[in-house]
């Protein structure tokens, strides 16, 4: 089994687990299970942008949740002016890809790099959300969008199927939906990653002045990787706002944006697979954490039911034990197992390169 | 590769289906409460006071032999001021608890939130906090005051010892947008004037600029809806800019986040404010209530918040409508609680109103003194007018919607 | 002219405060490369020294001044030895490892105080500007962070202590094979700069309260003052403070306190398209 074909055989089990589980989940859990499941798959899309972006691109966006709320708030905006689905769909896809193109002229065109980067991103983020935090008076609105402030815009009305308005689709189509977009967005960046403008992104993040003296201009490529990451975070975005019927400023603040670091951190950066299960990982084990409290204030449940201090703990210990991510380290002792046996099979003779 | 990864797939949705599978086993007959209450994030010092006096009292009510006969089981979420989690539980609430009632949200945002997931899947919902009115939802109903029950009261109060020229300060979201609004209409009503009205998001701490425009304005007095715990550092800088003795302060939310007992006397001393709770009013009711919340939490307790006794208060009035209804069944419990149920409460008399699903509540309005609220004057069964001019939920039973009721 | 003067202060008094807040965070950063999430909280567990220490007697100035450095800076030297040594030249791990220890100091402090804790005010009275009265505390402010940066400076540029902290800042390989031995210097300086972040949270406490979650409200400010200053730590964080704490004040002082936090957020991302390694990448590059 060579590398290709092994690759091919990876991509074949996630395509075949990936739409058992599908199609299959509905059927089988309740709906309240279905409901946690699709805002996962939803998040689990922002993952993946920041996952193209920073893991393969290099760029230290310390600010993606810019994209997402962008998404959100436009689907809202644009759904409560217009009643019909379509368009506030395509227009929450593209205007943060819009602003994410428009942010990264600015960015790489002006030449900066890693940390400065980070902080521009974040200064950026931050912007957002205390601009629209601010927007609580009956002055701010966008049409007949009521911006909202701090309590931001409830009773967001749901997807309908494109160009029927009153077919608005239901629960398990909103599951369909979510899990569908997080397979197709995998598997569209595995094609993209693998085609020859994959190999240039990652060649840059690896060294930027070589792939420069080769003749292909990072600034483009980073500008074009950050775009799409963009667009993705704001297809997030909406669906997140379809999901929740409600948007709040606090999507744009420093803890979503750091939220989604963490996920590709903890998944792995590097790989695709990583970032997703870091998501639903985490996403996961906040809920659990915040749910079923003990009413004591003694100061055992005072500790163990403090979701801030048992997740902080959980992420120190992490990162001194599995520093990699959980992806990379898995392959890791997959690989070493593997050679463990196919060095007992072959006894001592030489290893051919992995 | 491959193997790590479908590993990790396999686990992944093993984890998935654990979360399904692990729901915890309650005993057959008990009946389920949910509470959805911040306990960490920014407004825990709102939440944590809520929680204890829910959890006082179920446990009185399964002390005393439960709710038709079954005891009460109490499922407490912290959403740590996350407004996905508050989706989320709200959510699990419902559909897999699949609880007889919600009590929860704090912020205004929190409620909007919960709201329509929990009368999508069709459960009773009280929302318990005091908050800008309007809400006008048969699956809903609020025990907290609202503007004209407490600012229509301390306006005049104010205006009558201090003078009539007020200058607002006010959190910027729809609860302190709309409140002001409120000051400046009764202001403007009993022959006041309105100096200015400034509003400050959530998480300003730099007041320096805002305190020299106060002193350039010369107000009577200051009116602050400000809310949280950023918003303390107002009254810290207030009075470290000395004008705590020279320029007099009322609000309708100090005091609720135990303000009082954070800063220093010289920090807040002569403050007015009005609220439905005191932990110092004087009535047997609350005295034995007292004795009994300091039994069970510590007598070191730092104050019980009046949003702690408008959990209390909801979750007897609930009692209340499911003993008359006989049954947990969400529209017999909606009926029954809509024939008017009152009970007797430490805060004095509380009466559903059945139009507008909201409470007639006794309010006061006290000072500030040393760390304790002084009560002053009492105003009883207040009813909810700002709502009532546009709810009426026996005429129309679908109405569902929050509205911004012009002033 | 009362206003003006009323300005003047308020200005100073907003570089001042910027300039305490990101002090800590450069030394770190600017030393280890460190990227330090928990730099809020250590703000906040300073605030929380100073006011356990007050309620249990001692001199509130004793107990910001002395008390609170003391006990961040013992605090940060454990950190630094159980988790930071473990992540030199990680920059991305130390994120994720100071996030988890940010969540970890808000949900300890949340258990042992509780979210309703005493605070300390500000002594020292007020004073008038012709018709406008401000607190002197302000002023105090202002007198510590100039007290502080001399400090620093004196420190690195006349004792031995600071000569090795820059020899081992420039080049670590160096300073060991000159017999200094780099990782105490890196957990003395973690504790150093966790110290004056606990000073910092102390001194503004009575200004701006202390409860779990405050630290959210100085972590951004401080990162990008410090990213914005450049690679020196003293001239590039006092460039910075001063530039964009006279931006947010003035901004404040026009319009209102958001529209001044924005002003601060779009001067910094102006700065940093113009001068892409800070402003000590340009000016300043060979001060300290």
């Amino acid at each position: 089994m060579n590398g290709r074909s092994l690759n091919l055989l990876g991509l074949a089990v996630v395509a075949v687990v990936g739409l058992t589980f599908m199609f299959l989940t509905p059927r089988v859990v309740d709906l309240d299970t279905v409901l946690e499941l699709t805002i996962y798959m939803i998040m689990a899309i922002l993952a993946l942008s920041l996952a193209l972006v920073w893991g393969y691109g290099g760029i230290l966006c310390f600010g993606q949740s810019a994209f997402f709320g962008l998404g959100a708030y436009t689907y809202a905006i644009a759904m409560f002016n217009m009643g019909e689905s379509t368009l506030p769909v395509l227009v929450a896809i593209i205007l943060p890809a819009a602003f994410a193109a428009l942010l990264g002229y600015f960015m790489f065109y002006g030449r900066i790099s890693d940390v400065y980067l980070g902080v521009i991103t974040l200064t950026v983020t931050l912007i957002l959300f205390n601009s629209v935090n601010s927007t609580a008076g009956p002055e701010f609105h966008i049409g007949a969008a009521r911006l909202g402030g701090f309590n931001g815009i409830p009773g967001i009305p749901p997807l309908n199927w494109p160009f029927n308005k009153k077919a608005a689709i239901d629960l398990e189509a909103m599951f369909y939906l979510s899990t569908g977009s997080l397979l197709l967005t995998y598997f569209g960046l595995r094609l993209l990653l693998a085609s020859q403008f994959g190999h240039i992104i990652v060649g840059i993040r690896e060294n930027e002045r070589r792939a420069e003296l080769l003749g292909y201009d990072p600034r483009v490529y980073k500008l074009a990787t950050f775009t799409i990451g963009g667009a993705l975070a704001g297809f997030a975005g909406c669906l997140f706002a379809n999901w929740g019927a409600f948007v709040s400023p606090t999507i744009f603040g420093l803890a979503q944006s750091a939220q989604i670091i963490i996920w590709v951190i903890v998944g792995g950066r590097g790989t695709l697979i990583g970032p997703v299960i870091g998501c639903i990982g985490i996403q996961w084990l906040s809920a659990l954490l915040g749910a079923n409290q003990p009413s004591g204030s003694d100061l055992w449940s005072k500790i163990f039911a403090n979701a801030p201090l048992i997740l902080g703990v959980i992420l120190i210990a992490f990162v001194l034990l599995v520093p990699k991510g959980l992806v990379p380290t898995a392959a890791d002792i997959a690989a070493f197992f593997l050679r463990r046996r196919r060095r007992e099979q072959r006894g001592f003779e030489p290893q051919q390169a992995e | 590769m491959s193997i790590s990864r479908r590993t990790f797939l396999q686990s992944g949705a093993a984890i998935a289906a654990a979360g399904a599978i692990s729901s915890p086993a309650f005993a057959a007959d008990e009946i389920k409460v949910a509470s959805i209450h911040d306990l960490s994030g920014g407004l825990d010092i709102y939440g944590k006071p809520m929680v204890d006096a829910l959890t006082l009292a179920v446990e009185e009510a399964n002390a005393a032999g439960g709710l038709l006969g079954r005891q009460i089981k109490l499922i407490s979420y912290d959403p740590q001021s996350n407004m996905q989690l508050y989706t989320q539980f709200a959510q699990q609430a419902a559909l897999k608890d699949k609880v007889a009632v919600v009590h929860g949200g704090i912020t205004s945002a929190s409620r909007e939130v919960i709201r329509p997931v929990l009368d999508r899947f069709k459960t009773l919902y009280f929302y318990n906090t005091q908050y800008e009115g309007g809400v006008c939802d048969r699956d809903q109903f609020d025990t907290g005051v609202t503007p004209a029950q407490t600012v229509e009261k301390l306006v005049p109060y104010a205006m009558k010892k201090w003078g009539k020229k007020v200058y607002v300060i006010a959190a910027d979201y729809n609860y302190g947008q709309i409140t002001s609004q409120w000051v400046k209409k009764y202001a403007l009503e009993n022959g006041g004037e309105v100096a200015s009205i400034d509003f400050f998001p959530l998480d300003v701490t730099n007041f320096g600029s805002t305190i020299s425009k106060i002193q350039a304005a010369k107000p009577d007095f200051v009116w602050s809806a400000l809310v949280g715990g950023a918003h303390i550092s107002f009254y810290r800088q207030w009075a470290a800019a000395g004008m705590r003795k020279t320029i007099p302060m009322a609000s309708t939310t100090f005091a609720v986040g135990n303000e009082h007992i954070v800063l220093s006397p010289e920090e807040c001393n002569g403050m007015l404010i009005c609220h439905n709770y005191f932990q110092d009013l004087k009535n047997p009711v609350n005295q034995a209530f007292v004795a009994s919340f300091h039994k069970r939490f510590g007598a070191d307790y730092p104050n019980i918040t009046e949003l702690a006794m408008g959990t209390y208060q909801g979750f007897r009035l609930w009692a209340e409508g499911v003993k008359k209804a006989g049954s947990i069944d969400r529209m017999k419990v909606i009926e029954a609680l809509e024939t008017g149920i009152s009970i007797d409460a430490p805060s004095g008399k509380v009466t559903i109103d059945p139009p507008t699903h909201h409470c007639i509540l006794d309010v006061h309005i006290a000072e500030v003194n040393n760390k304790k609220l002084n009560v002053l004057e009492d105003f009883p069964q207040q009813k909810p007018a700002d709502t009532a001019a546009v709810c009426n939920l026996i005429k129309n039973p679908n109405d569902n919607q929050q509205y911004v009721i012009k002033i | 002219m009362d206003l003006v003067v009323l300005l003047a202060i308020q200005v100073l008094y907003a570089v001042a405060s910027l300039a305490l807040i990101s002090v800590g965070l450069a030394i770190i950063f600017g030393m280890m490369r460190v990227i330090n999430l928990a730099h809020g909280e250590f703000l906040m567990l300073g605030g929380y020294a100073a006011i356990v220490a007050t309620s249990h007697g001692i001199s509130i100035w004793v107990s910001m001044l002395v008390v609170a450095p003391i006990v961040v800076g013992v605090i940060g030297i454990v950190v630094e030895r159980t988790i930071i040594r473990f992540l030199y030249g990680r920059m991305i791990d130390t994120m994720l490892a100071t996030w988890g220890l940010s969540l970890f100091l808000v949900g300890l402090t949340t258990a042992i105080f509780g979210n309703t804790t005493v605070g300390i005010s500000a002594p020292l009275g007020s004073f008038e500007i012709g018709a406008y009265r401000t607190s002197a505390y302000t002023l105090f402010v202002i007198g510590i962070a100039v007290v502080v940066l001399g400090a620093i400076f004196a420190g690195l540029r006349w004792t031995r202590v600071g000569l090795i902290a820059r020899g081992t800042m420039q080049n670590a390989n160096m300073a060991a094979a000159l017999g200094v031995n780099p990782p105490r210097v890196y957990a003395i300086t973690f504790g150093i700069g966790a110290a004056l972040s606990g000073l910092a949270g102390a001194v503004l406490a009575p200004v701006s309260g202390v409860f779990p979650t405050i630290g959210v409200a100085y972590i951004a400010k401080a990162f990008i003052t410090v990213i914005g200053g450049g690679a020196a730590i003293l001239s590039g964080t006092v460039s910075a403070s001063a530039l964009f704490g006279t931006i947010n004040q003035i901004a404040t002082f026009v319009t209102t306190p958001v529209f001044g936090e924005v002003a601060l957020l779009g001067a910094a991302i102006i700065l940093i398209r113009l001068l892409p390694q800070g402003i000590t990448g340009r000016f300043f590059r060979r001060g300290l």
